[in-house]
């Protein structure tokens, strides 16, 4: 596990220098480099760790498990307004929805639940095939998401305008190059279609706090990974969404309770923030 | 046993949860003959749970699971008397709109029901007196009358109509034990209901809606903080000496308890009197004429007065009047009470009754399994209501955004939400009983001075009015 998160932590540093080379960079989160080959028994050995640490409700993912509660009414009210009456278990049925960095899946699997025909796409793949595994293994999940290993610029070549939402969920912050990161994100975005995203502010309290946010709040990435610089701030995100054609709906502040492990929105953004913009004809 | 030892260290090594919920299962079945296996069992088919099949039922986030109601009395055969039932709740109007979503009321509409547009509250020991007036507060109709057995056949009515496919009851229902799941984090096993002929029921989300003595809360070992009020409640139904309008509710605070008169049509009211046990026990001895008498006495009967409260009152009187505030001399005089319908006298204890949790792994409290009050307020099944609107809301909620209905989440949101509401109005309720039944001159003053400030003063009076109707 150590090993992994040194690892993956190397290939941050890497990317923040690699920035120049912009179309090769991988722009996902939770990239993991596999070249070295001596690791790979190592890597068998971790695999079945992390996968039960990615879907143990109570887990070192457990915080987003439980975010899981507010992002999926964010998503799903975004793509859906029924009323109350005619409401049915399954609303996001017939929207294709694209779940970048997808990690073992957590919100993809939440996502197919309520009826979306998900696609979760990541650039690890480990991850990847963690998230393959525990979705076949889940007997109550039917509508099972599709899982590939890729970046979102790869994606968009045969995906361009082909999904009704897009979402990148705790992701934006470990990329490199956040411009090619959303312009790929909103080019595989149908147009009228919704994109949202959630991540940490860039704020005093969140580089105060960042020690303590990676440690409990974003428990999946290893210490360190959460660099200060990488942060984006709302008006950032409006702004790269705006010239990418997209109209910016909604901004809303996050707040997590660790002790209760539980999220709510709030109207401060000072430490995570939620944007949904809609992708302009 | 061995078996489930097994189960155990299966657990212990191996990440695939699901396989084991579903061997897991299979070994309870085994070992207890489940008979079916239901998502939701309600238990206990009164007024309370059966508003929340019929709500579950309709609901459309819900038509695909199975619910049962099991209701331990036999399913009676209801019809439409001239003479009105002595047992009578007053609805507010959250509960009317509960109700018409649910297309009850309308049933209710059809047979009879008496709204309540005035309200005369007042102390016999003082001159102190509260007055609401629907029009100016609410721009509707303070409350309705409605007798319990017809609200529930209107309740049944729509449950049983051909809307609803996926609720099935069983009467006569003998529940001998129950089992409830324990979610340890990993695993959530199944509530089993036990019944006395043998049959043995799970589902996922158990409901107790047994009324005060809930046999689920027992099962679920919560606290549960009670007392009785050494109170009976005496009810009857009254023919009133004259013809009127009717839409007033009465309530005289007697050092005694609190009498109550509830509109039913022109002509007829119906009585909710609390009084002591020894009093009780008393007054259920006297014939029909000698109660009646009983019961113009508390209406009318000058009680022994202090001076000094006297003097206070009218100072406050006059200081309201001259500054144009109403100072209570506006009072209407109660009817008088001519006879009671024939055997329509009974009584009931009272108690309070508070559950600290709601809720348990898997299952959930509501009405009177969770909180009993004492009627003087007439809040005791608008609670209830109240649970099962925002308990569907909360289930449906949870399927909506893909959860299970068990989700801890959900339903600490909706212990949450009702302890919220529930709590203050049984502690304010509680409260106004220990204020009344005393007669201490110091208490008398201050609450009398208390109620004819409240009344002069608009908006607290407003206030009042809407937390009670919600
Ligand atoms: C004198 C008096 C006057 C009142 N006036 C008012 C008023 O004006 N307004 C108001 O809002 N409230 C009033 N109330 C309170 C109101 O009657 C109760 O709040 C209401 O009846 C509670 O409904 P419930 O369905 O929760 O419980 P209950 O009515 O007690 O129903 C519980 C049901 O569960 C069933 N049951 C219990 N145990 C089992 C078991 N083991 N197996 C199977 N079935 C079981 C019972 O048969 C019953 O049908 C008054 C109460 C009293 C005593």
């Amino acid at each position: 596990m150590a090993q992994i998160r040194k690892l993956m932590k190397n290939h941050w540093l890497k990317n923040v220098i690699d920035t120049p080379v912009l179309s090769k960079s991988i722009t996902s989160a939770n990239a993991a480099k596999t070249e070295n080959s001596t690791i790979k028994e190592d890597e068998i050995k971790m695999f079945s760790n992390q996968n039960e640490d990615w879907w143990n409700l109570n887990g070192p993912a457990k915080a987003l498990h439980s975010m899981n509660a507010i992002r999926v009414p964010l998503i799903r009210d975004g793509l859906v307004q029924c009323p109350y009456e005619d409401r049915t278990p399954t609303p996001l049925k017939d929207k294709k929805i694209l779940d970048v960095g997808c990690g073992g899946g957590i919100l993809s699997e939440a996502l197919a639940k309520i009826g979306a025909e998900v696609t979760g796409i990541d650039a690890s793949r480990n991850l990847i095939d963690i998230a393959q595994e525990h979705c076949q293994e889940n007997i109550k999940l039917i509508n099972k998401p599709k899982y590939v290993c890729t970046t979102v610029e790869e994606h968009l070549n045969d995906h361009n305008e082909y999904y009704d939402g897009v979402v990148a969920s705790e992701v934006i912050e470990h990329v490199a190059n956040k411009e090619l990161f959303i312009k790929s994100c909103v080019g595989v975005l149908k147009p009228g279609g919704r994109i949202f995203f959630t991540t940490p502010n860039r704020t005093r309290a969140t580089q105060i706090l960042g020690i303590c946010i990676s440690e409990y709040v974003l428990n999946i990435v290893p210490k360190g990974t959460h660099h200060y610089d990488m942060l984006v701030t709302p008006n950032e995100m409006s702004f790269l969404l705006e010239r990418n054609n997209c109209h910016v709906e909604l901004i809303y502040g996050l707040f997590y309770n660790f002790l209760q492990n539980r999220w709510s929105f709030v109207n401060s953004q000072m430490l995570l923030f939620a944007i949904q913009a809609q992708k302009l004809e | 046993m061995l078996l489930r030892k097994n189960v155990h260290r299966l657990l212990a090594t191996t990440f695939n949860n699901r396989a084991i919920l579903s061997v897991r299962t299979l070994c309870t079945n085994k070992e207890e003959n489940v008979k079916d296996k239901y998502d939701i069992i309600i238990a206990g088919g009164g007024m309370v749970g059966c508003t929340l099949a019929c709500a579950l039922g309709k609901n459309s986030l819900m038509s695909h699971l199975k619910i049962l109601l099991l209701e331990g009395s036999p399913n009676q055969n209801y019809q439409l008397k001239p003479e009105y039932s002595n047992r009578v709740v007053a609805l507010n109007q959250n509960t009317k709109s509960l109700m018409s979503s649910l297309k009850i009321w309308r049933h209710v509409e059809k047979a009879r029901l008496q709204p309540i547009r005035y309200m005369q509250v007042w102390d016999a020991c003082s001159d102190a007196l509260i007055l609401f007036n629907s029009s100016d507060i609410l721009d509707d109709d303070i409350a309705y009358v409605v007798e319990n057995d017809l609200l529930l056949h209107a309740v049944n009515t729509e449950l049983t109509s051909s809307k609803i496919r996926n609720v099935q009851i069983v009467y006569g229902a003998k529940i001998s034990d129950y089992r409830l799941s324990k979610d340890d984090g990993k695993i959530a096993t199944h509530n089993i209901v036990k019944m006395t002929n043998g049959d043995v029921y799970a589902c996922d989300l158990l409901i107790g809606a047994d009324g005060a003595n809930s046999a689920v809360r027992k099962a679920m070992g919560v606290q549960y903080l009670s007392w009785n009020y050494d109170q009976m409640g005496i009810v009857a139904t009254l023919h009133l000496a004259e013809e009127s309008e009717n839409v007033t509710a009465w309530q005289r605070w007697l050092p005694t308890g609190p009498i109550a008169l509830l509109p039913l049509d022109n002509s007829r009211s119906s009585l909710v009197w609390s009084m002591w046990q020894d009093d009780a026990k008393r007054l259920l001895k006297l014939t029909e004429e000698e109660f009646v008498d009983a019961i113009n006495d508390a209406l009318w009967k000058q009680y022994p007065r202090s001076k000094g409260v006297e003097a206070c009152m009218s100072w406050m009187s006059s200081w309201l009047k001259r500054a144009g505030l109403p100072d209570g001399a506006s009072r209407q005089l109660p009817p008088s009470v001519r006879s009671i319908a024939v055997g329509s006298r009974a009584a009931f204890p009272l108690g309070f009754g508070h559950s600290v949790r709601y809720i348990a792994p898997g299952v959930a409290l509501v009405g009177d399994a969770a909180h009993r009050v004492h009627p003087l307020a007439g809040q005791g099944v608008n609670l209830g209501f109240g649970d099962v609107k925002d308990l569907t809301e909360f289930l449906s909620d949870a399927i909506y955004t893909g959860y299970e209905i068990t989700h801890h989440s959900w339903l600490e949101k909706y212990e949450s939400s009702r302890q919220r509401h529930n709590v203050p109005t049984q502690i304010a309720v509680d409260a106004l009983h220990r204020l009344y039944t005393i007669d201490l001159p110091p208490v008398v003053l201050a609450r009398s001075l208390g109620l004819q400030l409240t009344n002069a003063l608009y908006p607290i009076k407003k206030l009042i009015m809407s937390h009670a109707t919600t």
